[in-house]
């Protein structure tokens, strides 16, 4: 059929399935956004910021699944959706989202709000189109939901020209998508697998180390068979958290700078590392010579470029995670002693024994990690957690019980303050029967502030829950551990009222500084079922703990801080 | 790892506008450096190939063709050490100097004198990269004005 290069773009939407798309409209993408108007096939939500429709659309993804698809003008609108990019970039969130560009015949002429927009988002997502003829809209589009989606999943960006926008061609979407030079790899070797089991049996401390990769593939619940046919224990990365579920034996924690002393010790003492859909990021790897240092790898990943990037993988195992963990449950009953590896689980409960992971109590404010807690015993399963960045962020890894795989939603790989509060108006969207919690900090939840309006305009009931400190807390613990308390412009005491700010847009604000305030205030949120903020007063100079300082080996932990 | 040493990297790419800085894109954003690339159209195809000289350990390169792997138009990454690999040297020189001299050297790398004017003869020679290095240098007594090279091409035997 002949129809616009805009009428293109919805009837493209329309097709893939989707339906809800997070925006912000401008002069190059009008002839979009009027089309938008006439149609009924999927929601507009309206953020208040570029950057937040980026991230709605990360949570609503990560929450669903589905691809996040979301659409901005050129110029400062671009611009803006960069930081959402890079962060969906960083933790493979499939996304596509389209720019509107300046006409063709000004494309180069530094036009009103003309940016090379490809050349911006080129390092910053998986692939990126400039269509400069309508006539190749549908082929590009589609490509995009497919290459968004399939092998290690990624942003792709699709700038469009105005005038290509308006232009009339054909529009054909029942073409196969031909990618001659892009076909990822999804099966693992058969007979890499077989060895990796070999090794598995003839390991005497093996460790599943559990990555974020499993919860793109789906894969959390055949992870958790495996874990449990094979009677082997598992540390999850901070991406990974879920995978296992909070009450499964089996799982220790999470490792990393912030691990638990358990997690980081199995970790050093195993003598088989079965890598699956994990990256060994230095948060996780701490100084890499001394990582897993007299263990054999098993590195399962989609992605080629992963494997043996920083540690050399002894059995690489190319594939989907899922397909290669369903071809090893079907080896591993009859290779598999899993009796041969309870010493091993012996020990890890006695390094768990030895350092649980633990806060103290205070009498005079409430601890942030309680507050973690709490929203676990009264919520638990019921709610999808979304943090900020910081140390707010840490303690939700650390402490909230998760469940299921897609309920914790946070900036892993770029650590970007600000996601939190539009990423979970993107999950509240896509999971409206779950209670969407927002944990923040008094600096991150600044940073997009604004998307109350979103919120409550859309009926979006996010419940932001501040560990407010006074602090950028993070930054302000680096400052006092490693700076001499030199504490250079963290100190976050002049704020806002965030009673009269929830307010200010239509929300409903809690002041709290008792545990009784706590749960009044989280009961009534839930029950009100509107957009609040709940700012809660903690211990200012709590730090994250255990820690592994940056570049430290894994079994170097500091367990405790104390003020000299 | 320090086995830092020369290495010639072939790309067979999809061609579109973007491809090239798509490529060198991957080696600036990760610390890469490329010592020469050639690229052109590949008769009769929608490909191009890219010769790309680049020098870095083993674990290096192996990244680095991981990463060319991963960008979606590229369709085949070839590296390893048994490639034809020919380059081109132009070079201007005075007409003062020697000719029969520079031609008799020319010969010997593979090239000859194809231009003369009133007062500069141009002369190229082709040849595997090392040798045109040695020629460079062999030809330097005779003053040469200007010299261009190609970069290294490769074919995989
Ligand atoms: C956009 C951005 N800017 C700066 C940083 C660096 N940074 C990391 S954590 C942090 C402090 C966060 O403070 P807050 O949101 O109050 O959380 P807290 O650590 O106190 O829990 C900062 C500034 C960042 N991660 N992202």
């Amino acid at each position: 059929m002949q129809i616009s290069g805009a009428q293109m773009v919805i009837e493209a939407l329309a097709q893939e399935g989707v339906t809800t798309v997070f925006g912000y409209p401008g002069g190059a993408i009008m002839n979009v956004y009027d089309e938008i108007y006439k149609q009924e096939n999927f929601e507009h939500i309206l953020t208040r910021h570029e950057q937040a429709a980026i991230h709605a659309a990360e949570g609503y993804s990560k929450v669903t699944g589905k691809v996040g698809v979301a659409m901005v003008t050129s110029g400062p609108g671009f611009t803006n959706a960069v930081t959402g990019l890079a962060d969906a970039y960083m933790d493979s969130i499939p996304m596509v989202v389209i720019s509107g560009q300046v006409p063709m015949s000004l494309i180069g002429t530094d036009a009103f709000q003309e940016i090379d927009a490809v050349g911006i988002s080129r390092s910053c997502t998986k692939h990126n189109y400039l269509v400069t003829d309508a006539s190749d809209l549908a082929r590009v589009l589609k490509e995009a939901f497919h290459i968004a989606a399939t092998g290690r999943p990624g942003p792709v960006h699709v700038d469009i020209p105005k005038d290509v926008t308006a232009q009339i061609a054909e529009f054909d979407y029942s073409k196969p998508v031909e990618l001659e030079t892009y076909k990822p790899v999804t099966k693992g070797n058969a007979r890499q697998i077989k060895k990796a089991i070999e090794a598995i049996a003839a390991a005497k401390r093996p460790l599943l180390y559990l990555g974020g990769g499993i919860i793109n593939a789906n894969a959390a619940y055949e992870v958790r068979e495996l874990a449990k046919v094979m009677g082997i224990p598992a540390v999850e990365t901070f991406m990974a958290r879920g995978t296992m579920g909070h009450e499964n034996p089996l799982l220790i924690s999470m490792l990393g700078m912030h691990g638990s002393y358990a997690a980081n010790m199995a970790m050093s003492e195993t003598d088989l590392v079965i890598a699956l859909a994990a990256r060994f990021d230095d948060r996780v790897t701490g100084k890499l010579s001394e990582f897993a240092k007299n263990a054999g790898v098993i590195h399962v990943d989609i992605d080629p470029a992963s494997i043996s990037k920083l540690v050399n993988a002894d059995y690489p195992i190319v594939g989907d995670v899922k397909n290669v963990v369903e071809a090893m449950l079907e080896l591993a009953p009859k290779k598999i002693d899993s009796a041969r590896y309870e010493p091993w689980l012996e020990t890890i409960g006695h390094f768990d024994s030895l350092h649980p992971l633990q806060y103290h109590e205070d009498s005079e404010r409430i601890k942030p990690q309680w507050v973690i807690e709490r929203i676990g015993e009264l919520l638990g399963d019921n709610a999808n957690i979304s943090t900020d960045v910081g140390q707010h962020q840490m303690w939700t890894a650390q402490f909230y019980p998760f469940s299921r795989p897609r309920q914790f939603i946070s900036s892993g790989g770029l650590g970007t303050m600000g996601f939190g509060f539009p990423a979970a108006i993107g999950v509240k969207s896509g999971a409206p029967d779950k209670v969407s919690i927002n944990v923040t900090g008094d600096g991150s939840i600044l940073m997009n502030i604004q998307e109350l309006m979103t919120a409550v305009e859309y009926k979006l009931p996010v419940i932001n829950i501040i560990l407010n400190n006074n602090f950028l807390g993070m930054v302000r613990q680096w400052q006092t551990l490693f700076y001499d308390k030199r504490h250079s412009s963290t100190d976050l005491s002049v704020q806002p009222d965030f009673v009269k700010v929830a307010e200010g847009f239509g929300g409903i604000g809690y002041s709290v500084s008792t545990k009784e305030e706590f749960d009044a205030a989280l009961k009534d949120a839930v029950e009100k079922n509107v957009v609040a903020m709940i700012d809660v007063k903690v211990h200012r100079m709590e730090n994250v703990l255990p820690m592994v300082p940056a570049g430290g080996s894994l079994f170097n932990m500091m367990l405790e801080y104390k003020d000299k | 790892m320090s086995d830092n040493v020369r290495r010639v990297v072939s790309v067979i790419v999809y061609n579109e506008s973007s491809t090239l800085s798509r490529i060198t894109d991957l080696f600036s954003a990760r610390g890469y450096n490329i010592e020469s690339l050639t690229v052109a159209p590949i008769p009769e195809s929608k490909y191009s190939r890219l010769t790309i000289v680049t020098s870095g350990s083993s674990r290096v390169i192996e990244q680095i063709i991981k990463q060319l792997h991963k960008l979606i138009p590229v369709l085949k990454v070839y590296e390893h050490a048994d490639l034809v690999e020919k380059e081109m040297a132009l070079v201007k020189f005075p007409m003062g100097e020697n000719i029969s001299d520079i031609d008799a050297i020319c010969g010997a790398y593979n090239g000859k004198i194809v231009n003369v004017g009133t007062d500069v003869i141009f002369v190229m020679v082709a040849d595997e990269p090392k040798r045109v290095s040695n020629f460079l240098n062999a030809i330097k007594k005779y003053h040469p004005k200007e010299i261009v090279r190609s970069g290294a091409v490769a074919l995989e035997r």
